[in-house]
């Protein structure tokens, strides 16, 4: 799992895959734990929170965990926004807390 | 998945069993201005798009899931979809085309 921020919205109204079909798309930015992008590649992923632009999110990228969650055995998704992130502690101290 | 924007295409007569007839396309993966980030790639087309288009893909294990075919395919990325709008930052990048 990692933490990002959720940065836009995909639209694909004609999603092929059924899986995908009437899904929330985010646009998410993978973020070190004290908010700065880690400048990995942006990622997008299913929403399963009701997550939005603007939110510090928790995000898995396994594809296991994603079709679990999804309870879809055959689904080819592996990235979800599973979590939002109320605050962030590291060796003690608070470095994230909206 | 990433976003990408397809850039060509290649063709491949003699392939491995499962690979018949799917499409090969360059893609280029985005980053959230939409400018090229990485290297561009060969993906497999799990639906009709053509250069120019901006479009989701996945890699690894799922991209092999994510073709018609239901037989495990030796494939390590599958465009999923073709992108209609794609705000980013507040910026639509499906409106500012290819650059």
């Amino acid at each position: 799992m990692f933490l990002a921020d959720v940065i836009g919205t995909v639209v694909s109204r004609t999603e092929q895959i059924g899986a995908l079909a009437g899904r929330t798309l985010l646009l998410v930015r993978p973020v070190r734990p004290d908010g700065s992008a880690t400048g990995a590649r942006p990622r997008i992923a299913v929403d399963r929170i009701g997550a939005g632009v603007g939110d510090r999110v928790l995000v898995i990228d396994e594809g296991n965990s994603g079709r679990q969650i999804l309870g879809l055995p055959n689904a080819p998704i592996k990235t979800l926004v599973v979590g939002f992130v109320d605050q962030v502690e590291v060796r003690g101290k608070v470095v994230y807390e909206p | 998945m990433y976003l990408a924007r397809v850039t060509g295409r290649v063709v491949a007569t003699i392939r491995y069993r499962g690979l018949d007839g799917v499409k090969l396309q360059w893609i280029q993966p985005l980053d959230e201005r939409g400018a090229p980030d990485g290297a561009q790639l060969i993906a497999c087309a799990a639906l009709d798009v053509g250069p120019g288009d901006l479009v989701h893909y996945v890699d690894g294990r799922e991209a092999a899931l994510a073709l018609p075919d239901e037989h495990f395919v030796p494939v390590d990325a599958t465009i999923t979809g073709y992108v209609e709008q794609a705000d980013s930052l507040g910026r639509d990048l499906a409106l500012e085309g290819e650059r």
